[in-house]
């Protein structure tokens, strides 16, 4: 699969990833030669063969639906960028 | 001192030889005295450290220190670290200060050991030369022209420096054992789910798992009994019984099975590894234990697997940093598009974002069943092949990675080259089982690693397997002449 500017712009927006224009061409030519690499797994038949999600087959773990946590919201908002009143400050999303 | 193992350290700390501060100091001063030449250092947390140390000789004297009671180590810097910075070699957390300690970190603390600082690393784990950490690279100390491996470099090339006798690190493709070889030191990466993941910043959830960096196999025992074991923060740690990995260490090797993959010495691999790791073999050979040839005929196929399952991980993984949370947030965003497009096209390094958009792609609409599904797939018929090759042997044994220590700037310019540095390592971490790399020669003067892989949770074997070798051979007891 050979990937060409458009590709990768729509993957970079997917991504949610500002790329530069003159970057685009760079990464055209090494994300296709990854899948190029990648599409070496289309010349094994995979059609019985059931997907492998956990190396031991385990299952989720449940437990009781409690809280579990303590709130910490003032020390975890210690390190954000932008912060008022325990809230997370992002630019306006809704005229 | 600097070149003593833990196990010696501990003693002579028991015997009252040197106190924790003293040395904690001894390797604080290695580290300000050569780590400007091969930058295996992120964060030095001297302060940290030295208070540390005071708290150990307090628990010495006491009479209630256990095993690594005093002994100073370094941590990857992926390791979420309460109150001193993690990086995870990104410019995305530069300035990032976690709120609370990983598990790993937790369990060090508890154990009264002294964390001296946080070692270098690719960015975000993703890398085979440590060339992608946003840091600097990292000097293999065997010569400095070329790289240490990675993604642990930092942790790999400070051991072998002696800067610290012991390190942990992470492997999701081999990111231990690999470094490990390069620079010529043990290397340990567990079973999946048997150490803790909570806090260890996420590369490939299904494939990280977090091991150790040591002189000797006696040390990664050593380490891994401070490390393993089950932890409810972690939704994917085994709830297993955690043996005393130090107690099997001199079982007799007389009968065992070492399981040789045709796969893992044909084309590809440097004759003069080649050559090294026969001669490895052959010890074992003399050791009494059986050499069988077996095959794991799908090992072809575990670096293309590899490149759909761990970039579609990650690329879900690193959607967090979105610069609204905490890490970089790029200046005057114009809308709230612009703020996580551009706070991640600025954080991150290339390297990363080719893995987050090739895990994108991926996943996409449309793609999903041809190249995640499919991945999958490959996966389970890679890990049915070491299933049944354990039906016919103990462990196996091959080169940890195909070549010695390539130059800086190699293969920077090429991913794919870069990927197939990891190819006999990779499908270990596809099947989620141990496995080691122990120094057993030197080609062209650089060290060579022999590859030990075993069945799931069968990692006091292997360190019986490694440690019975280094009481015969003195590879793991080489240094390099710079840092003596």
């Amino acid at each position: 699969m050979s990937l060409d500017k458009n590709d990768v712009e729509k993957i970079a927006h997917l991504a949610r990833l500002a790329i530069s224009d003159e970057d685009i061409p760079g990464y055209a030519k090494s994300l296709s030669s990854i899948l190029e690499l990648v599409e070496q797994m289309n010349a094994v038949d995979t059609d019985n063969i059931s997907p492998m999600a956990h190396p031991q087959d385990a299952f989720q773990r449940l437990r009781e639906d409690v809280v579990t946590e303590e709130n910490q919201r003032d020390h975890f908002q210690e390190i954000a960028p932008a912060v008022e009143n325990g809230l997370y400050l992002v630019p306006k999303v809704i005229e | 001192m600097h070149s003593k193992t833990i196990a010696e350290l501990a003693a002579g700390l028991k015997k009252g030889d040197f106190s924790s501060e003293e040395l904690t100091t001894s390797f604080l001063q290695r580290i300000k005295q050569f780590d400007q030449e091969i930058n295996s250092f992120i964060t030095v947390s001297e302060e940290h450290a030295l208070a540390q140390a005071k708290a150990a000789d307090a628990i010495i004297a006491k009479g209630n220190a256990t095993a690594l009671t005093g002994i100073p180590f370094a941590q990857k810097d992926i390791f979420c670290s309460n109150g001193i910075k993690t990086t995870c070699g990104s410019k995305m957390l530069e300035n990032f200060i976690a709120p609370y300690d990983s598990t790993v970190i937790h369990n060090f603390n508890q154990a009264g050991s002294v964390m001296v600082g946080k070692t270098n690393m690719d960015e975000f784990a993703m890398g085979s030369s440590n060339e992608t950490s946003y840091y600097g690279g990292v000097q293999n100390p065997w010569d400095a022209s070329t790289v240490p491996g990675g993604s642990s470099g930092g942790s790999a090339a400070a051991v072998a420096a002696r800067l610290v006798p012991a390190s942990t690190g992470t492997d999701t493709g081999g990111s231990i054992r690999q470094p490990a070889a390069l620079c010529g030191i043990t290397g340990l990466k567990p079973t999946y789910g048997r150490v803790s993941r909570y806090g260890m910043i996420a590369f490939a959830s299904s494939l990280d798992q977090a091991g150790t960096f040591t002189q000797t196999a006696e040390d990664s025992a050593m380490m891994l009994n401070v490390m393993a074991g089950f932890d409810e923060k972690d939704s994917t740690s085994i709830d297993k019984e955690v043996p005393d990995y130090t107690a099997n260490l001199n079982s007799d090797l007389k009968g065992l099975k070492i399981g040789l993959p045709k796969e893992y010495f044909g084309e590809g691999l440097n004759a003069d590894v080649a050559k090294v790791v026969e001669e490895a073999i052959e010890e074992y050979k003399k050791m009494g234990a059986e050499i069988i040839e077996i095959s794991l005929p799908n090992s072809h196929l575990s670096v293309p697997a590899y490149y759909v399952i761990a970039p579609a991980e990650c690329s879900s993984n690193l959607s967090r940093f979105d610069g609204v949370r905490y890490g970089y947030r790029c200046d005057e965003p114009k809308d709230l598009e612009d703020l996580y497009k551009r706070s991640r096209g600025e954080g991150f390094g290339d390297e990363v974002k080719r893995r987050i958009m090739i895990g994108a792609y991926a996943l996409s609409a449309g793609y999903y069943d041809a190249y995640y599904l499919k991945a999958q797939k490959i996966r389970h018929l890679i890990s049915d092949d070491f299933k049944q090759a354990f039906e016919k042997v103990d462990v196996i044994m091959g080169p940890t990675s195909p070549e010695v220590a390539f130059k800086a700037g190699e293969k920077s310019d090429d991913p794919v080259s870069m990927y197939l540095s990891d190819i006999y390592t990779i499908a270990t971490n596809l099947a989620g089982l141990p496995g080691m790399s122990v120094p057993c020669g030197f080609a062209n003067s650089m060290p060579v690693g022999l590859q030990i892989i075993g069945n799931y949770f069968d990692e006091s074997r292997l360190l019986n397997v490694a440690h019975k070798y280094q009481q015969t051979t003195n590879w793991h007891k080489q240094m390099p002449e710079a840092f003596k």
